[in-house]
């Protein structure tokens, strides 16, 4: 596999592995095949690749009458449109009657770069984390992308996939461990944990390095699944670290951060609960510029996480006093 | 064969009646316009039955006004596929008979509409899975004419052209009629015949309630050479009904005691008229 992957084009190619080996497998797209990569599913077989044209809400109804039939049925189109424009489609055809449908939503968050915030997906995971039945999935590099198309296909329901076409090298082992609901550990530490979703987990992993020259022991957890979320990570990360930070390519209100809020605020144990800090889109609107300007920009790359972090545990000392 | 299923019509109407009762908020208007559409689907045309209600081949019925649903849920009764006495269980919580089609509670329904505009496309998706397979059967989807305002509806029609899936067959229960009003006055959809044809659609136009022209429209849809079959039902909202016929008031409404004894014998006569004429040939 090549060293640098964007997670959308390892979701092709393993859409496309899948659709050889079952014949159930359907690939639905709006007029953006070549970008969101379902179109690799084609040279596999030419009929269970399906445009519909420029038309997200046909899409979506389509999908879940293909669907009814038995067939497995993966719908793409860019994030932004995929999840806003057939928001009541999803909701009244794929969620509530827990269709099989997995949702691939493409090009998601500022990492699309140049098209600018009418394209960019900031709030995507909140529309999806809201439905009930929905699982929501976001893949971190091309080895975890593949392990979560693999298991949204053999999860039998709707399911929410969060792709991207941030430009990165693969970070995580290809045979990395995945398990939906289960956050995985990517380094221990004891005094900041890091939680972190989707590719900036990369940044995560290079803030933790930066973290620990100054002296902060640093922690990091790959929350994969968004819903369900894992709570029992969460427990951990609350039992062990005095201060955490959620790390996402998404708007503050209701992604990552929120599931973490809401996750440890309900929590029983420990009766003391560490700060929890938000690192994200923080309620705004994207705009054009390269996926690394705009990273930097909205403080997700390895400098803008360890100076917030810095930051944080200056102003707790203070408030200690 | 047409008297008899004018009877099973008029039936169909009594039950509805009898369901909803009175006291409770019901869509009377858009499921009484659509009893003979349903029908003739159901007792003529289709390959359908409580035995084959989970057949991979069967045809399919998709209602994309979903607020019509009880008139479905009467016909289903009928068919044995529910149970008789749970009609009257209707909106009830816990009942099996939600208050729009609900595909994991309901035998017998086959898409989760209600938010409308969004059956035809779900006909599409039956349709492509059906070709994919190397299936023959037929999906018959119900639309209402205040509905094609639903852009949705225009995008699905044009998936259908495109990909001549011509063993969709669209009906529309052209009742005139919305929740607010006329379709005319509100925003009109006509010419309904001309919109449907331009999208590529061949289209017939039937008196929706009368069942010999609906067969024949209906027989039409195996007979396809590239373009999928519209038929455009007109029909009366409300009808059987005197005082509901042709008017958006009974739209989603709870009728008096007076009103529902009234409506009930007025649609007792027409059974007791039709049985009589017959008897009398």
């Amino acid at each position: 596999m090549p060293d640098i992957e964007e997670t959308r084009e390892r979701y092709g190619r393993t859409l496309a592995r899948l659709a050889g080996q079952d014949r159930r497998v359907v690939a639905l797209d709006c007029d953006l095949g070549r970008s969101t990569k379902s179109h690799d599913l084609s040279e596999v077989d030419p009929r269970r690749f399906i445009d519909l044209g420029i038309a997200e809400q046909d899409m979506i109804s389509t999908a879940a009458g293909l669907a009814s039939c038995g067939k497995i049925v993966f719908v793409n189109s860019f994030a932004v449109f995929l999840t806003g424009r057939a928001f009541d489609q999803i909701r009244q055809q794929i969620s509530l009657p827990k269709a099989n449908v997995k949702l691939c939503g493409s090009s998601a968050g500022i990492t699309l770069g140049a098209d600018g915030a009418t394209h960019q997906a900031i709030n995507d995971v909140t529309l999806m984390r809201c439905l009930p039945n929905m699982t929501v999935i976001v893949p971190a590099d091309g080895n975890q992308t593949e392990k979560a198309v693999v298991a949204a296909y053999l999860h039998p329901g709707p399911v929410y996939l969060r792709l991207s076409r941030y430009h990165l090298a693969n970070f995580l082992p290809e045979d990395c461990a995945f398990e939906v609901g289960r956050a995985a550990v990517l380094r221990e530490g004891n005094r900041v944990a890091l939680a972190a979703t989707g590719p900036v987990t990369a940044h995560a992993l290079e803030a933790a390095d930066l973290l620990q020259a100054e002296g902060v022991s640093t922690g990091v957890y790959n929350f994969h699944t968004l819903k369900p979320f894992d709570i029992n990570c969460a427990r951990e990360i609350a039992g062990r670290y005095e201060t955490v930070f959620s790390i996402e390519e998404h708007n503050i209100v209701g992604g990552l951060g929120s599931a973490l809020a809401e996750t440890l605020c309900e929590l029983f144990e420990p009766a003391a609960k560490p700060l929890l800090q938000r690192i994200g889109i923080r309620d705004a609107y994207g705009e054009s510029g390269t996926a690394e300007e705009l990273v930097h920009k909205h403080r997700l790359d390895a400098e803008g996480i360890t100076g917030t972090v810095l930051e944080v545990l200056e102003k707790r000392r203070q408030y200690r006093r | 064969m047409f008297e008899r299923l004018e009877l099973k019509a008029w039936e169909a109407r009594l039950e509805l009646i009898r369901m909803f009762s009175y006291g409770k908020a019901h869509h009377f208007g858009g499921s009484l316009s659509c009893v003979e559409l349903l029908t003739c689907l159901y007792f003529y045309k289709m390959r359908y039955s409580a035995l084959l209600r989970d057949d991979p081949d069967r045809d399919r019925f998709i209602l994309s006004k979903g607020h019509s649903v009880p008139a479905q849920y009467v016909i289903l009764s009928m068919l044995g596929v529910l149970p008789e006495g749970e009609l009257r269980t209707i909106k009830q919580l816990g009942s099996r008979l939600q208050g729009h089609p609900d595909v994991n509670k309901t035998p017998g329904i086959e898409a989760p509409t209600g938010s409308l505009g969004q059956g035809l496309s779900f006909a599409n998706g039956v349709a492509l899975a059906a070709r994919l397979d190397s299936r023959q059967f037929r999906i018959f989807v119900l639309l209402g004419d205040g509905e094609l305002q639903e852009g949705q509806v225009w995008e699905a029609a044009m998936t259908s052209a495109h990909h001549r899936l011509t063993n969709v067959c669209v009906l529309v229960d052209s009742n005139r009629f919305q929740s607010q009003g006329s379709v005319g006055e509100i925003k009109g959809v006509q010419p309904l015949a001309g919109k449907w044809a331009a999208f590529g659609w061949e289209v017939l136009e039937v008196d929706g309630h009368d069942v010999a022209q609906i067969c024949g429209a209906l027989d039409r849809v195996d007979d396809r050479s590239g373009r999928p079959l519209a038929i455009i039902a007109s029909t009366v909202k409300g009808k059987g009904v005197s005082f509901m016929e042709n008017s958006f008031k009974y739209h989603n409404r709870a009728l008096s005691e007076q009103e529902y004894r009234q409506a009930e014998q007025e649609i007792l006569e027409q059974i007791s008229s039709r049985k009589h004429g017959h008897a009398g040939h």
